[in-house]
């Protein structure tokens, strides 16, 4: 039997009016790690879709060889038959069932149509030890995290006697703990023979666990690179995924740094189902006109929880502590009175708490500031368009006019109408929970000079993120926060990973020592 | 923003719905409209055909005249219920709240001696006040507004029974009545009356007029995409069928004041859902209630005001159905709180929210209304009524999510 385990040849896949995959090639080695990267939009997911038969095959042309086969998938349950297994993006499991539950669903151990239980948690318990997971197989989904859910549904994939495991952004919603888990199981995976392909922006992870990279731009192969063989550097992936050069992945900017805007101080929120537990303890932080202040924290340290519960008491109960204005306190116990105050919050998870998807640009842009738009309890709409066009050519929002509808753009362009809909309420402050995530590199690139520019207006930035680069690219000044601490208040020409790491990591059994700062 | 603008990669990668040919973009809007259109046009078929079974009775001045007047209520519940439905909520209780109105309007009336508009003015407040009572448990307790209105649906019509004491109140004095039976004053004596070929003609300029406004405000920011053709296409049905239900009209009784209300509640609706802040954040609930809550929208006010609307909508409902039947009745609107949530689904409105329109409900009731009229004239049984009216709302709903795979197969 050769070594090529896959081979996809000249697939072509169109929409109406747009081809989305033009003449791809794919070759993929048995037990080999592939990664397959591109930008957003760039076909990888149609490529996959098309592998694992959610295209069925006379939706497309081209060829697909298994061990050297041709095969035709007609939907998911051909190819996973064929032990070829996609995980996407979005965790599809079951949130009020077992883990063993969601383990076998569609495919459960039974007789006679009744469940056999005790089959089902027994060969759940195996497969969970060979994903390295140690919970009770009978736990539900919505008890365990999202890194242990990921096991899961990777141990979902060993039930199916997998092959070939597809794996798209498989550590997007990971903190960094759980991605080096995660990347050691599929290593560890590999030493069992199973293939790996995994779809992912993070070009570090290629480095660290791709046998071969193969690299997609506008629905057509670029190139294959090997890891092994060639010197493959971050920055040779990424001229290949742009198709030019990127001097800097962070523009040049120089903070001209003014008086203290905002001012958190003894901030304490409690968990809004479990009022006992601490989510934020004491924070204490602050930013200046034209800041660029970062937040660092590994999952689950409460940086989320702390912006939200600032920002109009959106998360959490319990909340006590004082936020001033230039000095002055202020109240931001609603939405409506932080946005009052000057404050905006731009959210890590867009679709789920940024956008109307379902509505088109101009409504979301105007959404938090319709106020400025109203005469007599009605919106002026041609205004409403006048400013959204403004903000479309401004921000560089890729669509033919504002009356597109959001769920129909791109991740970076998304991000981009949620960051004209804050910056037309006029905030003063801006927290920007993860604006880059699921972003492409160019449109990252765009999102940093949105951010250095609004610094340039006066504004306060405060930007939380997981990307610790990300953070030492652009702040002026980072805290870290760990376990709803703030641990740390780091200025940029201190601030290294190894530093942050260190106070991130920090455990609340020993407390910080002021003057080690 | 100027920093922006000199950004140093720009990128032209694929933009949804790219400009397609001259020749195609006609097609392509068309297609767009498919649901709109599909709609019109079962409106038509439904009519022609009906006009073509009943040998011409579908059409005929009192009949039409009866057909406005005997789905008047049901469009008004329409027009509430598009609005909580596109907020992501439903209201069952409306067809129980219509007897309960119905029954304390009687009980004011001839028990209490209250004169009628008195009456009427404190119906619209019970209304509120219903509404009110439910609005609070959904917007401010949480309840889901299933559990409320169904609750609601019971305890409503165990009121209706308890305040007329399962008897049956009637009559009404004829002002009352006129609110749901009674016509604008005539002029004329003979042939077509004038007052009623006036008001079709103010509608059919005001129509015309807010067309074109609205397309040159669109030009103008390049946002028209519909072709001209077919606006003019547009525009010409809707005057000829305005003005040929006015003929019809003044050439029988002239113009009922319930069609006067309606018409003023669909244009403040439509106007309200369409332009207004309290709309746009009805929308926005319905769309994405944590982004909408996040974007600094009250949304547990919208949602109780709502609801209060509802309550109000339904009293005069309750108000125009029992001076209609001059009777108010314990088991008065059993039913109706179906046909208006149909009315509003078969109008385009999508069961998860952030989607329906005004107008689309009103012709999704007028839907309704005319395969109940047709039917009744070819002297269908109700159980085939019934059994032809489930399969229309299944279809219309059917060709619906047929419409968004299509659409959402050509995005990507």
């Amino acid at each position: 039997m050769s070594n090529t385990i896959l081979e996809m040849r000249d697939i072509t896949k169109t929409f109406p009016g747009v081809k989305a995959l033009q003449d791809v090639t794919l070759e993929v080695e048995r037990g080999q790690v592939h990664a397959i990267c591109g930008e957003n939009g760039a076909g990888k997911s149609t490529l996959m879709k098309v592998l694992s038969g959610v295209y069925p095959a006379s939706t497309f042309d081209g060829q697909i060889l298994l061990d050297g086969q041709p095969v035709e998938f007609k939907n998911i349950n051909d190819s996973e038959a064929a032990g070829v297994v996609i995980i996407h993006q979005e965790l599809a499991l079951s949130p009020f069932l077992s883990i063993a539950e969601n383990i076998f669903l569609g495919n459960e151990r039974s007789k006679r149509g009744f469940i056999n239980w005790n089959d089902t948690n027994l060969e759940a318990a195996k497969l969970l030890a060979r994903v390295g997971l140690r919970d009770n197989p009978v736990t539900k989904i919505v008890d365990i995290g999202v890194g242990k859910q990921q096991l899961v549904e990777i141990a979902k994939a060993l039930s199916k006697k997998v092959k070939i495991l597809i794996l798209d952004e498989p550590t997007a919603a990971l903190n960094d703990d759980d991605s080096a888990h995660l990347l050691d199981l599929i290593k560890s995976l590999q030493s069992q023979g199973i293939t790996s392909i995994i779809i992912s922006h993070k070009l570090n992870e290629i480095k660290a666990i791709a046998d071969k990279v193969t690299i997609i731009r506008d629905g057509k192969t670029i190139e294959t690179l090997d890891m092994h063989a060639d010197e493959v550097s971050e920055d040779r992936i990424i001229k290949a995924m742009v198709g030019r050069d990127l001097e800097s992945r962070y523009p040049e900017h120089e903070s001209t740094i003014g008086e203290e805007l905002l001012r958190i101080e003894d901030w304490t929120v409690h968990h809004p189902l479990d009022a006992s537990r601490e989510i934020v303890h004491q924070a204490n932080l602050s930013v200046k006109a034209g800041e660029i202040v970062g937040i660092a924290g590994l999952m689950g340290a409460g940086r989320t929880e702390l912006a939200m519960s600032v920002f109009g008491h959106s998360y959490g109960t319990r909340i006590s502590g004082t936020v001033y204005k230039r000095g002055v306190p202020i109240q931001t116990n609603t939405v409506s009175n932080a946005i009052k105050n000057g404050l905006a919050y731009a959210t890590e998870d867009r679709k789920r708490y940024g956008l109307n998807l379902i509505d088109d640009i101009k409504r979301n842009v105007s959404g938090a500031a319709l106020g400025k738009l109203e005469h007599l309890g009605f919106v002026d709409a041609s205004k409403e368009t006048t400013v959204a066009e403004g903000y479309r050519k401004s921000m560089n929002i890729k669509a033919p006019n504002v009356s597109v509808l959001t769920g129909k753009l791109s991740g970076g362009n998304q991000q981009k109408v949620v960051l004209s809909k804050w910056m037309y309420s006029d905030p003063e402050v801006l927290i920007l929970d993860e604006p880059t995530r699921g972003i492409d590199v160019g449109a990252k690139y765009e999102i940093y000079t949105i951010i250095n520019a609004l610094a340039d207006q006066g504004k306060g930035v405060i930007v939380i993120s997981s990307e610790l680069p990300e953070l030492l690219g652009i702040c002026d000044r980072i805290y870290t926060l760990s376990e709803g601490r703030i641990t740390a208040d780091v200025p940029r020409d201190q601030a290294t990973p190894e530093y942050l790491l260190k106070y991130m990591t920090q455990e609340r059994e020993a407390p910080v020592n002021e003057r080690d700062i | 923003m100027s920093a922006t603008s000199d950004l140093k990669n720009p990128r032209q990668d694929l933009v949804p719905g790219k400009q397609p040919g001259p020749l195609g973009s006609a097609a392509t809007y068309l297609a767009g409209q498919l649901r709109q259109i599909g709609l019109f046009i079962a409106l038509l078929v439904i009519v022609i055909f009906f006009q073509i079974a009943t040998n011409g009775i579908t059409l005929r001045p009192i009949n039409v005249s009866n057909l406005v007047i005997q789905n008047s209520y049901i469009l008004i519940l329409a027009i509430g219920m598009v609005m909580i439905i596109i907020a992501g909520h439903i209201d069952l209780s409306v067809g129980s709240v219509v007897a309960f109105i119905g029954a304390m309007s009687g009980v004011m009336i001839t028990q209490w001696g209250l004169p009628w508009w008195v009456a009427i003015i404190l119906c619209l407040i019970l209304g509120a006040l219903v509404g009110a009572w439910q609005g609070f448990w959904v917007a401010y307790f949480g309840i889901p507004a299933f559990i409320v209105t169904l609750a609601g649906m019971l305890a409503f019509r165990g009121a209706a029974q308890i305040a007329l004491q399962n008897q049956q109140i009637s009559p009404f004095p004829s002002q009352f009545r006129a609110l749901g039976s009674g016509f604008l004053p005539a002029f004329g004596t003979s042939g077509y009356e004038p007052l009623t070929l006036i008001i079709g003609a103010v509608a059919a300029i005001a129509i015309v007029l807010s067309g074109f406004r609205g397309r040159a405000v669109r030009r103008k920011y390049e946002l028209e995409d519909e072709p001209f053709a077919w606006f003019i296409v547009k525009m010409a049905f809707t005057v000829a069928l305005v003005v040929y239900v006015a003929f019809l009209l003044a050439s029988y009784s002239g113009t009922p004041i319930v069609l006067v209300v309606l018409g003023a509640l669909v244009v403040i609706y439509a106007s309200v859902m369409r332009n207004s802040v309290f709309g746009r954040h009805t929308y926005a609930i319905g769309g994405n209630l944590q982004a909408a809550s996040l974007s600094g929208v009250k949304t547990k006010r919208v949602t109780f005001l709502l609801f209060v609307n509802m309550g109000v909508i339904s009293a005069l409902a309750g108000l125009v159905f029992t001076g209609q039947l001059n009777l108010a009745s314990p088991s008065a609107g059993t039913g109706f709180e179906l046909d208006a949530i149909a009315a509003v689904f078969i109008g385009g409105a999508a069961v998860t929210g952030g989607i329906g329109t005004v107008p689309g409900a009103i012709v999704g009731g007028l839907i309704i209304g005319i395969l109940n009229n047709g039917m009744s004239i070819l002297g269908v049984g109700t159980e085939y009524q019934s059994l032809i009216k489930g399969l229309v709302l299944l279809a219309a709903v059917a060709f619906d999510v047929f419409n968004k795979r299509r659409a959402a197969s050509s995005i990507k």
